[in-house]
């Protein structure tokens, strides 16, 4: 009989898996990928002090430090249902039902489909499909490629096709809907990206940092926007010009785009086709909470957390007995946050196992998920802590 | 010409398992060990890996991490397999769905 049963295998699982395990329980990871690493497989980016977060490596040393603690990890394996017994949880997946008096989900967070015409044209794919192509399993794909939608994520994982030697020939806006919200508007975007200036030291940010002051000014500054662009690594980020349409017969030959009004209203004569092998599309994140809502769990929507979250104190326990949460799941964050937040969830269940003679490392953790947030160089959403604060709220009425 | 990225100015060298062979609607492709099948392919500049099963229109990979389920392709006679998360295994016969019949709708076809 196990002790504790973790679903997914990224930066969180690992970390709960590491955790609880030092407290000597018996613990099963499982994922459906075909290699544990999670989301952090494929990232790749400079710090500040100018050093390389490898991702890669990340996984690798979060998996053999479980291994070696004696962490059962089961690759290529998924979970369809979740169900409480008098004693815990049962879980059904692929590989046959499985019992546990403890589970944690940690299945992180999904990118979100904006749907583009043509968008099912092979050579059409996710940021994240080609980072993981890209970084992961080191195949091209293509060899000069537009990005549609401009966001944090999006800008950091183009900077990475280039370093692979891919060229992104621009990077532009999704046509302006209902459905693509804030990222088909041009004055939005602009606010998001000014957000991160501190991490790219760009001639855009340089330029629009000077327009922070007000509001009025930010309106300003989208229509001054020069229809070239901005770059970034070279990249032009033009934030006045969108996709109308992905073009090709059998695969991506080209993007029909056009400048674009402040709101993101097309201009008319203003239509042009750019010819591009590949086409990436950047909706952004939102947690992949699908299980915990399968459990039975209480969910609050908060935008700053990226959508619908499960709710969960401070110490990652859901509502619902012996069912955990840890990492994107709870609200999209870096990987770091990710990491100090399994460690919490694997003291958690270690302290629910009755394995934890000291709660000092337990409050301990919860500190550091705080300081490692507070540290974070990606904030994906300027109001993560109110975020944040308000689930704990929640966690904690009657 | 393979499309694999074989240098790297920060993950170094590409590292390669040994190479299996394996079929895609009946045409032989290599693949190293440890490659997934939509990897694969796309190396060898394939990027079609089904039609829509109503239109006929071309599909590949879109989110490459099992969530979306474009890639859906046949293996070894097990339909519904993601591409994106199936490693290749030597002798692998991995083919692409067809079009299917839809003979309840109005203009429709019936094979």
């Amino acid at each position: 009989m196990i002790d504790a049963l973790i679903i997914g295998a990224g930066p969180a699982g690992l970390s709960a898996a590491i955790a609880c395990a030092k407290q000597d329980l018996s613990v099963v990871v499982i994922d459906e990928f075909y290699r544990a690493g999670g989301r952090l497989l494929g990232q790749l980016h400079q710090e500040p002090d100018g050093t390389w977060w490898n991702g890669i490596e990340e996984a690798l040393r979060l998996d053999r430090e479980a291994r070696a603690l004696g962490v059962d990890i089961r690759c290529g394996v998924s979970v369809y249902d979740v169900s409480r017994t008098p004693g815990g949880w049962n879980v059904s997946t692929t590989a046959g039902k499985m019992e546990t008096p403890l589970l944690l989900i940690a299945t992180g967070a999904s990118e979100t489909a904006v749907p583009v015409p043509g968008w099912t044209l092979p050579g059409v794919m996710s940021i994240g499909a080609a980072q993981v192509m890209t970084n992961v399993q080191r195949v091209r794909v293509g060899e000069r490629g537009v990005v549609i939608g401009v966001n944090i994520l999006s800008v950091a994982i183009a900077r990475e096709l280039q370093l692979a030697g891919i060229q992104i020939d621009r990077m532009i806006l999704p046509p302006a809907s209902s459905i693509t919200g804030n990222a088909g508007l041009p004055e939005e975007v602009m606010r998001a990206l000014l957000r991160v200036a501190h991490l790219a030291p760009s001639p855009l940010l340089r330029w629009g940092s000077r327009f922070m002051h007000s509001h009025w000014m930010q309106s300003l500054a989208v229509r001054l926007y020069p229809s070239r662009g901005f770059p970034m690594w070279d990249i032009p980020i033009q934030l006045r010009t969108a996709a109308l349409e992905i073009v090709g017969k059998a695969q991506v030959e080209g993007v029909r785009i056009a400048q674009i009004t402040p709101d993101g209203q097309p201009i008319f004569g203003t239509e042009q086709l750019i010819p591009a092998d590949f086409v990436c599309i950047a909706g952004g994140l939102s947690p992949l909470a699908e299980l915990a809502a399968i459990a039975g769990c209480p969910f609050a929507y908060v935008p700053s957390l990226g959508g619908h979250v499960p709710i969960h104190n401070d110490q990652m326990q859901t509502a619902l007995p012996g069912l955990f949460v840890a990492g994107n799941i709870t609200g999209v964050e870096s990987a770091k946050v990710a990491m100090a937040q399994g460690k919490v969830a694997g003291l958690s269940m270690a302290h629910a196992r009755g394995a934890l003679t000291d709660l000092s490392p337990l409050t301990d953790a919860i500190r550091d998920v705080k300081a490692v947030r507070q540290r974070a160089t990606i904030q994906f959403h300027p109001d993560i802590d109110d975020g944040r604060a308000l689930v704990e709220k929640l966690a904690l009425a009657p | 010409m393979s499309q694999r990225i074989v240098q790297h100015p920060v993950l170094g060298s590409l590292v390669q398992g040994k190479p299996l062979h394996f079929t895609f609607n009946g045409d032989s492709y290599t693949a190293y060990e440890g490659e997934t099948i939509a990897a694969a392919l796309l190396a060898s500049g394939v990027r079609t890996l089904r039609v829509h099963e109503e239109k006929g229109t071309p599909r590949g990979i879109y989110c490459n991490i099992g969530h979306c389920y474009e890639c859906r392709v046949h293996v070894d006679g097990v339909p519904t397999v993601r591409a994106c998360m199936t490693v290749v295994k030597d002798g692998m016969q991995v083919s692409a769905g067809t079009v299917l019949p839809t003979p309840l709708k109005k203009g429709g076809h019936t094979s």
